[in-house]
Order: C-alpha cells, then structure tokens, then sequence
C-alpha cells in the first residue's frame, strides 16, 4: 500500500503487516526472506523516510499493557501502545509520563527510536532517559531484553536507533506523580530573537519552556516570538478527559499556505500573545498538544507534503548561527507557522539521539522542489555551528552532513552489524545516511 | 457486570473487552491461542478489569463447546452472566473452497455452525437466569451472496437468520439477541490491503458494538453506515448484481 511519514514526503509503496502479538512478529521474521529489507513502524508519526521501507512491520496490535506498578511508579506494555493510551489509564491514578512530545499519537516504539523530547528536555532529559527496559526481536528472530545493566550497548543503540537494530515489542517505562492535571502556565513576548533567548535563560529552572518563533519577521524584529512556561499545579480533577477535535477532511491545496497568508497568521498569533501574555491555568490536554485538536493538520501542506527541518545548536554558537539561520529563511520567505525554538539540557550516552546542550529550533515548509537548496544551505549552517539535525523529521539530509553532526555513528553501526549481520533492517532514511548494510546503495533519495 | 466473549483473540472482541474492562466488569475469554489469551489477561486487567478468567477452546470442535460454557458459569461462580459475545470466525480462500468441499465446510463450520452450536449450549444457562444479552459478530457480507466471498457470506447469513428467530423465541425468557454485522474492519489478517475510506478500525466498531449492547439494539450495522451501503447492494437487480464482482 502507499505509505508516508506525518510530512506526506515522500510516498512509497510498501507491503505492510501487522502480527497481532510477539510470537507472530517472531514467526513472521523467521521466515521472512533476508534480501528482503524492512523497518518497524509504530503510529507513523516521524515526519520524513525513517519508518518506510519496501517492507514495513507495525506495531498497530503490539498494543497491550503488561503492568501498571503504581507504587514504583512504572508501566509495562507493547510497543504500539500510544501515549494517549497511557494518559488515559495513568491520568486518574494521579501518573504521568515523564517526557511528553507535542502529539500524544506517537506508540512507546517509535517514542524509543527516536528518543523523542519534549518541553522539558533541560530539566528531565529525553523520553529513553526515563525507560528503564526495553524487549526487541532481532533479525534472527531472537527476543533480547535490554537496559542500562543487561546489554547496554544495544540498549543505547536501540533508544535513539530509529528502528535499526531490531523490533521493539515492549518496554517499561518511569512514570511520575502529579498533584493535579492542569498547568500553570505562563507567557510572554520577545521583540526580536536577543529577547526570546535571554528570557529562555531566564527561565531556564521552569518545568516546561517553550518558544515559539516568528519565522517570517524580519529585520529589528527577526527572532520575535512568544515564551510558553508552565508548571503542574496542585489543582485540576485527575480524570481524563477526551478533548474533541476537528478533522481536516481532505488535502487543502497547497497555494493556500504562502508567504502572504503564513505572514498573515503569524502576525496575528504574536499580537494576540502578547495582549494575552500572563499568567493562567491550562489543562495538560491543551497544553502539551494544541495540534492534536486538529486531526490530520499534515493535509494543511497540499498534496505534495511538508518538511520539518529541526536542528540543535550548541549555546556558544546559538545566537549567531540562530541568526544567520533565520535571516535565510526569512529571505526565502519560505518560513510557516509553526517555529519552535527551545533549550536543551545535555545530551545522554544513546548513540544517535538527537538532543544535546544548546539550541533547538523546528520549522515548517510546504515541500516544493526550490525548497531542497534552501535546506542544503541550512545544513552547512547548522555544521558550521556544530550543530545537528533530528533523524525522526528528516527526509533528505545527505550521508556526509549526518556522519559530519552524529559523532557516534561507527560506534552504532558495529552494534547493528553484530545483532543484524544481513541488514535486516533498513529504512529509505537509513539507506541514504549510510547506516544499512554495506551492499544497500546509499543512492536512494 | 459480567462478560463471556467467545472468539476473544479477534481484534474487534478484543477492542470490546478493553471498553468493559475500563468499566470494571469481570470478563470471561474463550479463544484458541492460550499465549494471546495471558497477553490479553495481562491488558485486561491493568485497563481496570474486575477479574478476567481464560478458557482455551477450538470451535471446532463442538464436543468441547458445552465444557467451555459451564467453565464460564463457574468462573462466574453462580452470578448472572449478563452479556455473551461470539465473535470468532475466518476469512476463507473464496477460489480454494468453491471446489473443495472439505475446505467449504471446515469455514462453514467456523463461521456459522459453531457458533449455533455454542449458542445452543449458552440458552440453557440463560433461560434458567431469565436476562442476558446474547450478542453475535456476523458479518455484512451475510446480506447479499458476492462473488469475492459467498461461502463466507453463507455462513455468517445462517447465523442471522438463526438469531432472528431465537430472539423472538426468546423474548418471552427476557433475553435479548443482537446481531452485529461490521464491515470493512483493519486488523492483523487485512494488514496487507489497501485501506480505502470504508475501512474502519477495531476500536471504533467496538465503541459502536458497546452501544449496541448497552441500548439492546436488534441488528447494527458498524459504523452504521454500512446500512445504506448494504441496502444499496441488496437493491441492484439480480440481472444487473449477476455481472458485478464486488
């Protein structure tokens, strides 16, 4: 069937299966022919090519629970549960996931390949920080149980692995106490970009901190933004509510997001932020996943699809490199609504994780051919910084530009040859970046 | 509450046992795979189930099928059981089985037999209980014989059939009888096919079976639309239908 990440770029055509428990996917891989490669995927929300591949696994029906332990505070389930499912069993019981991404629509597996952050990264580090265990069937179709005490090496190569070293099926994972449900939040505006930096310092022992930037302003006010901080507060009914959304019920065509209309929006969203700026009350719903009410936002982009470009910046060259980043957008007018700019803590020891001190800013564009110099362009900035790029939204950094940036890539690929010699495993993203095995061509594109 | 679901590996009987289980009801699962059935157990209980008993049974073979029930009532252990659901079945090679009638049977057995034979064994029970609800997974595919998969289509239209007579039958007795008849559903065994928009997954037809259940509808077609669809194909004239291979 035709398959996409959560950018719609690009499509390929793929044979899926989905084993309904752990002895089929085992069965399944056992006679699953080795010239044949194939990726896992869980709720295909990575945005470019890391979870597509000719073959694809899902982990649709690997979504069962196996433990709650309320008093150590941890959970146990399948790899494709989501963490939606988790805030709904764990809310009422005063638990809460530890490190929560801007959709709750991601499985546990996917969270783990690609060792996803979210607003508290400088406080509580990435989601693998907080597993404690993970269980994966290699190539050979052997179920391995790994963590930071029993097979570390594949332990850190599998959190943040994207998949590569073989099929996550379960995991146990932290959970944290909360007195309520709601967040104390509060924001701020930033005039130009020295302003939305200092105030992320300022802010730096927050809970949650969070930037978003106006991508498309130019000039004095180039880098202006809004800062969202929040903190769990000790009020809110711990019940679980299922927010309603609205669905985008087919591809808008793509005209609609240009420079005029994106400006347009973005204008409105910093005047209507800076009036609101304050202090409030939000439920955590409507806090960490304002996109999730919106169903299928990805159709926005048109039929071609959208990129999210995203890097980190180490601090001592944030604010220049930020700078010269953001002026080339601005330039290309190429810029989208959704700008994020947020500070990381330090990195931990998983092989290719993405998060490391310094810098992160995300941002959106519609996919159009003339958009491909730009992101190369970007690219060199971002080495010339030395900074890197998340795999889970890429779809066409080049070989060089990520073994340049993911310093520990020939650690993380002898651990891949030596639990998959064939190179079971391949994503497209994976062919590129030259982390299949060497007779897969690093052409595809 | 207490729920006895037959054929409880399926995606769609698994959806639903997860929307009792966050209702704290006791849920006994009868199914083929003993491993499925302790992964489910596990689920099942962490979503919040009261009690969740397992029973290991192949339909087919009925001799077994009276063990099974009274396995059910003594895990229940004398308390009413208030909803049954079957809702195993197979999706058989429609070419292979028009010539061969081993394989024609065996899926007749299957899909429409069996489940007569376990609902001959739940009346008893129920009637002695006087309530219940008896709910039963057939299909779309029962309204009209196509050409893809008739011998499916058969079975699961005997099973109809069937139910539209007991509930009258037992009316008088206070049981009810719901038929369930879902359509395009994404599971394990449709992994590899196109989804097009009349997919839908098991989770939302369970939502749907759940209310189903709970407002004791007679038959449901889910997600509902699937009324008009099948109305629609039941319409089309037979010299016309006889030419369609949908």
């Amino acid at each position: 069937m035709l398959l996409t990440g959560w950018g719609r770029y690009p499509t390929v055509t793929s044979r899926v299966t989905a084993p309904g428990n752990v002895d089929a996917l085992t069965k399944e891989l056992r006679a699953h022919p080795r010239s044949m490669r194939l990726i896992p995927r869980g709720a295909g929300r990575s945005y470019g090519d890391s979870a597509l591949a000719e073959q694809v696994i899902s982990s649709r029906f690997l979504d069962n629970f196996i433990a709650l332990d309320a008093e150590n505070l941890s959970i146990s389930c399948g790899a494709g549960v989501s963490l939606a499912e988790i805030l709904r069993l764990c809310v009422p019981q005063g638990l809460f996931p530890p490190v929560l991404p801007g959709t709750k629509h991601v499985s546990i597996g996917g969270a783990i390949a690609a060792d996803i952050h979210g607003k508290n990264h400088h406080v509580d580090g990435t989601f693998c920080d907080h597993i404690e265990s993970v269980s994966l069937v290699l190539a050979s179709g052997e179920l391995v149980h790994c963590s930071r005490t029993e097979n570390s090496g594949l332990f850190h190569a599998t959190c943040g692995g994207m998949g590569l070293t073989g099929i996550i099926v379960e995991a146990r994972l932290k959970l944290t106490k909360v007195p309520g449900i709601s967040i104390n939040t509060e924001s701020m505006a930033a005039a130009n970009l020295e302003e939305s930096l200092a105030l992320l310092k300022e802010h730096n022992e927050k809970k949650y901190v969070v930037a978003w930037v106006d991508c498309l302003a130019r000039g004095a006010a180039l880098g202006r933004g809004i800062i969202h901080c929040g903190e769990h507060s000790g009020t809110g009914e711990l019940r679980h509510r299922e927010s309603s959304s609205i669905g985008v019920p087919f591809t808008t065509p793509g005209f609609l997001l240009n420079r005029a209309t994106m400006a347009t929006f973005n204008t409105l969203y910093f005047h209507r932020h800076s009036r609101a700026a304050g202090a409030r009350q939000q439920h955590y719903d409507k806090f960490f996943f304002p996109l999730d009410s919106i169903r299928n936002w990805n159709r926005l982009y048109g039929s071609k699809g959208f990129m999210q470009y995203q890097f980190v910046l180490p601090d001592e060259a944030a604010e220049n490199g930020l700078t010269e980043i953001l002026e080339a957008v601005s330039r290309a007018g190429k810029g989208s609504f959704l700008a994020v700019l947020k500070r990381f803590g330090a990195a931990n020891q998983n092989l290719l994780s993405f998060p490391r001190a310094g810098l992160t800013l995300t941002l959106d564009f519609k996919y159009e051919t003339s958009l491909l110099p730009l992101l190369d362009e970007l690219d060199a900035m971002v080495l010339a910084h030395g900074g890197r790029i998340y795999l889970a939204k890429d779809a066409r950094m080049s070989e060089a530009v990520f073994k340049q940036s993911y310093p520990n890539w020939e650690a993380f690929k002898a651990i891949k040859d030596r639990v998959d010699p064939d190179g079971l495993f391949a994503s497209m993203q994976s062919n590129r970046l030259g982390l299949s095995c060497a007779d897969v061509g690093s052409s595809t594109t | 509450m207490n729920i006895l679901i037959i054929g409880a590996n399926s995606a769609i009987a698994n959806a639903v046992a997860r929307r009792y289980a966050a209702r704290h009801c006791s849920l006994f699962l009868v199914a083929r795979s003993e491993n499925r059935l302790q992964t489910q157990q596990q689920d099942l209980e962490v979503r919040g189930a009261k009690r969740v008993g397992i029973h290991l049974l192949d339909v087919l073979e009925h001799d077994k099928h009276a063990e099974a029930v009274k396995a059910a009532l003594a895990f229940f252990d004398g308390a009413d059981i208030d909803i049954a659901l079957i809702s195993h079945g197979s999706l058989p090679d429609q070419d292979a089985a028009e010539t061969d009638f081993e394989l024609a049977k065996r899926e007749i057995d299957v899909n429409g037999l069996s489940v007569i034979s376990l609902l001959s064994q739940l009346i008893p029970p129920f009637k002695a209980q006087g309530r219940g609800i008896l709910a039963v997974v057939t299909s779309v595919a029962g309204d009209r014989g196509r050409q893809p998969n008739f011998i499916y289509g058969a079975a699961k239209s005997l099973v109809s059939t069937y139910l539209q007579g007991l509930r009258g039958k037992l009316l008088p007795d206070g049981i009810h009888v719901v038929d369930i008849r879902p359509g395009l559903v994404d599971s394990p065994m449709t992994a590899q096919f196109e989804k097009g928009a009349l997919w839908s997954t098991p989770e939302l037809v369970a939502a749907n079976i759940e209310k189903a259940i709970d407002g004791k509808r007679h038959t449901v077609y889910v997600p509902g639309y699937w009324r008009i669809i099948m109305a629609i194909v039941c319409s089309i004239p037979e010299v016309v239908f006889k030419r369609l291979k949908l």
